[in-house]
């Protein structure tokens, strides 16, 4: 059983700093079962987000020697032995404390999108999709919301201020999911241009980089975004052709 | 005087799982001011782990489907001890609470003719499971909460309810602190739901997170509730076992329901050895049957590695026992020898994932191993089944935590389902409720203020850490509360469980309020300790073996139980006391549906 030294953030928005625990890490475990075993005998108030150990739930997002990660499926052989991993909070949004920062950003934008709005169903009161039609919302849908890419995403990261005009690389991809869905009616093409900043993302693909899901979130989701938005603004009968045939 | 703030709600639903966003949003339709409160962030409840599917008989795939068969699979599975009016209406209503969620914006899996498919699943007569990969939950509890953004309702994320406030006999509120600052929160409330799910954390090995310490269970016993079929906890038979940091961690039903099997040390395909008389002439009896029964199900038998999971749980037990277990006490899922890697990734991409990442195996190339995890609560709140409708008045329950539904033993998918239902009738009878009274109940200063003061005390001690009293609690339930139990273990549980109440009495936190997780758990280990001793009792009390509940020094299934249900109740002095009821009885028509041939 190795030894390791973990330094991690302790502190809340008036400050704080890195401090060294060292346990026991036995083999195969995670990032996030040494934090607990740390939280269990050395600082029992470590405060930090996790629900379901397994990469479902999007809780465990944090910086794991600097690179943004879900803790739970960083295991601890990925790390050179001897040397101490760090572990510090998501930097993009604000620290309530220790690893725990404050995402309430993501659920006020989630309230900004419009609803789904779906067409009549068919006589029999269903729907009829085909797979293929319903594989490119899939891929979407598998979004955990661990806000890792919103964590990376310069736009708001260098820049808290932009948090204002720009949803971010997740409601991107949520935008996209409606948008693409085979049933939705509603048209949101003003508010992508507009109130979620589309054009402010210069496709640098960071956000696709750290998704734990795969989403390919600049290619299948932002960038016919923004297709659409140029269509939309730059050749008004194309858009409409295609919302006719669904194109 | 303890200062904090107070909210007026006609509705307080508590959980944001699938059944509590349910009744959210039924309860906000019906015009009632509603609030939702959970202890995670919006959309991180257990719900959103459900892998496998969501049970309804839409008869897409087998249009011989219908919920009369879904009453009868149901029933069987619980070995009749669920409340039939509950599983009556499940069955009924669950296939129109799927399509809803596809109304609102959900993607199942199609089949070829572009409906929701559905896969095989334990203890299902038929492909009745719609899902979505095995990421059924996580579709679920999105839909829901993007349904319910735009519905008016107001969240209270990270806050923790730890006590219902009454007005005499009736509800009058909750108590509980935000997680964050730790501080106190009073709602006055005409109504409250408890939608709080399960209490698998008082077990070491298990598939469930830290928020699973049957807080639900507890508030509703201490508010003066009955809880039924708390010796009911359901192992899972497919839970990870190496490496020892994920043991527990879920493998769904959903491998076997897309062909998996089960296999020994010796290569064995060993279910066959296990299928009991109870469900034997719907059991394929030969391994040529049991891989049939995959293409066509209306000509061959069901294989016995989709026993219900009792059943295979016990079995898996046994096998580990007699020395032909796996290298890691567990045995082996195959999919790898049974599917094309292309169809293992695209129907089980987040197992493969999670093998992948966690355990370095491969499961398109390698066995699994596997073995029992403690996953799901069958007993719970007593409810009524047409209003969720608790013992005590304006107290309703719904999800996990309600208890009737599965009887002895829940069949998969039948959860996500009853979350749905049972969630949406709570909200509607909740907001009926709240506006028949006349006038709001009253909120007794006094009684918040003593709640207030108790949520402090761990402050003031300076006793072990909590952490080592949950260690201890988890050890001990799993070694003597577990799959198998006799009188002299559970016993010696009840012994200890007494002594972990003393020194959960003295356990001390440091730090201060602000997100602490220390102080957060020593306040849970009360919910805790309570619903352990409500299970070891009740388990003490029924001395018979049936569905979940094994006693060893009482093997066989006794006709005489299968007509109560063990009742759980706070005693005058605040005691438990336990009672055998009689289970409702069942009408006649339906009675006959389970006497026909499958
Ligand atoms: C890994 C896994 C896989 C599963 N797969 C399936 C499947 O395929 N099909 C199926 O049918 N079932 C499945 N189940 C079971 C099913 O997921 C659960 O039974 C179900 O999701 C429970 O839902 P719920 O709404 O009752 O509670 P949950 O979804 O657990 O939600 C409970 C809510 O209550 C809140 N809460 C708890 N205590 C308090 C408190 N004191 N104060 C405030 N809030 C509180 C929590 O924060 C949470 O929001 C699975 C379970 C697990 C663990
Ligand atoms: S691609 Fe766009 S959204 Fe993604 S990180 Fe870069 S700027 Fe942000
Ligand atoms: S898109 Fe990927 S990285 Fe972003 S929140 Fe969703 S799962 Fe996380
Ligand atoms: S704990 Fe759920 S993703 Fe890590």
């Amino acid at each position: 059983m190795a030894e390791v030294t973990m330094r991690i953030f302790r502190g809340n928005a008036n400050g704080g700093e890195f401090v060294d625990y060292t346990v026991e890490a036995p083999e195969g475990q995670v990032v996030l079962d040494v934090i607990h075993t740390v939280q269990a005998t050395l600082a029992n108030d470590l405060a930090v987000r996790w629900n379901c150990k397994a990469g479902k739930c999007g809780s465990c997002s944090a910086e794991v020697n600097g690179k943004p990660r879900l803790m739970c499926m960083t295991r601890m052989n990925l790390f050179p032995p001897g040397e101490p991993i760090a572990v510090a909070p998501i930097k993009t949004f604000p620290l309530i404390r220790d690893l725990v920062t404050d995402v309430s950003f993501n659920f006020a934008v989630a309230k900004e999108i419009p609803a789904f709005k779906p067409r009549p169903p068919e006589a029999d009161g269903t729907y009829r999709m085909m797979q293929v039609d319903v594989d490119r919302g899939q891929e979407f849908r598998k979004c955990i919301e661990c806000f890792l890419c919103q964590d990376v995403c310069h736009v708001i990261r260098d820049h808290p201020e932009n948090k204002e005009r720009f949803f971010g690389p997740r409601f991107f991809v949520r935008l996209a999911e409606l948008e693409m869905h085979p049933l939705d009616m509603e048209d949101r093409t003003e508010l992508i241009r507009k109130a979620a900043g589309i054009g402010m993302c210069n496709i640098t693909k960071c956000c696709t980089e750290v998704c734990p899901e795969d989403i390919h979130i600049t290619d299948n989701a932002i960038i016919p975004l923004k297709e659409r938005v140029a269509d939309r603004y730059y050749d008004p009968f194309r858009w409409i052709f295609g919302k006719l045939t669904g194109k | 005087m303890p200062d904090y703030e107070t909210h007026d709600y006609d509705v307080v639903v508590v959980g944001a799982g699938g059944a509590g966003l349910r009744a959210a949003i039924e309860a906000s339709a019906q015009g009632a001011k509603t609030a939702l409160v959970c202890k995670s962030l919006l959309g991180k409840a257990h719900t959103v782990m459900a892998e496998g599917g969501i049970a309804a008989a839409l008869g897409n795939v087998y249009s011989e489907d219908n919920w009369q068969v879904h009453f009868r699979d149901t029933m069987r599975g619980g070995k009749m001890l669920n409340n039939w009016r509950m599983a009556e209406l499940h069955a009924r209503e669950a296939p129109e609470r799927v399509h809803e969620l596809e109304r609102w914006g959900a993607l199942f899996d199609r089949t070829k003719d572009g409906r929701i498919s559905q896969r095989a699943f334990g203890g299902h007569r038929f492909d009745r499971l719609a899902h979505v990969g095995d990421r059924t939950g996580l579709e679920m509890i999105r839909t829901l909460q993007q349904h319910a953004v735009h519905k008016g309702i107001d969240v209270f994320m990270e806050c923790t309810i730890s006590r219902l406030l009454k007005d005499g006999d009736r509800i009058s509120g909750a108590v509980g602190y935000w997680r964050e600052s730790g501080s106190v929160i009073v709602f006055r409330a005409k109504a409250v739901v408890l939608a709080t799910g399960g209490i698998g954390k008082a077990w070491k090995i298990t598939s469930n997170s830290w928020e699973y310490t049957g807080d639900g269970h507890s508030l509703a016993h201490w508010a003066g509730a009955d809880l039924i079929d708390m010796e009911f906890v359901q192992f899972h038979p497919t839970g990870m076992v190496w490496p020892p940091s994920v043991r527990g961690i879920l493998v769904t039903e959903g491998v076997r329901g897309e062909g998996g099997t089960l296999t020994n040390s010796e290569g064995e395909r060993f279910m066959f050895r296990y299928i009991p008389e109870f469900f034997r002439a719907e059991t394929a009896d030969t391994v040529e049957e049991a891989d049939r029964w995959f293409q066509d199900k209306n000509n061959n038998r069901r294989t016995p590695d989709l026993l219900p999971r009792d059943e295979v749980a016990r079995a898996i037990n046994a096998e580990v026992k007699a020395g032909r277990g796996s290298p890691h006490g567990g045995v082996y899922l195959d999919i790898a020898s049974r599917r094309s890697a292309e169809e293992i990734k695209r129907a089980l991409p987040s197992m493969y994932h999670q093998f992948k990442q966690l355990a370095d195996v491969d499961i398109t190339t390698t066995r699994m191993e596997i073995g029992p995890t403690c996953h799901y609560m069958m007993g719970g709140v007593r409810v009524d089944a047409d209003t969720a409708a608790s013992t005590v008045p304006g107290l309703f329950a719904a999800g996990e935590v309600a208890g009737g539904m599965h009887g002895a033993n829940r069949l998969g998918g039948n959860s996500l389902s009853d979350l749905l239902v049972f969630g949406r009738r709570a909200g509607l009878s909740a907001a009926e409720y709240a506006k028949s009274l006349a006038s709001a109940p009253r909120v007794n200063p006094q009684e918040a203020d003593a709640v207030a003061r108790e949520l402090a005390a761990p402050f003031e001690r300076d006793g072990e850490s909590p952490y080592a009293v949950q260690r201890d609690l988890q050890s001990a339930m799993q070694e003597l509360v577990g799959i198998i139990r006799t009188q002299p273990e559970l016993e010696e549980a009840l012994q200890k469980i007494q002594e972990l109440k003393e020194r959960a009495q003295h356990a001390g936190v440091e730090g201060n309020r602000q997100y602490n997780p220390g102080w957060h758990l020593a306040l849970d280990l009360q919910s805790l300790l309570t619903v352990s001793e409500a299970v070891t009792r009740a388990a003490l009390e029924r001395k018979e073996s049936r569905g979940a509940h094994t006693r060893d020094d009482f093997p066989k299934t006794e006709p005489e139980w299968g007509k109560v249900n063990i009742a759980v109740r706070q005693g005058p002095s605040g005691t438990m006391t336990i009672q055998k009821e009689p289970l409702p009885q069942m009408p006649g028509e339906l009675a006959a549906l389970l006497e026909e041939k499958k």
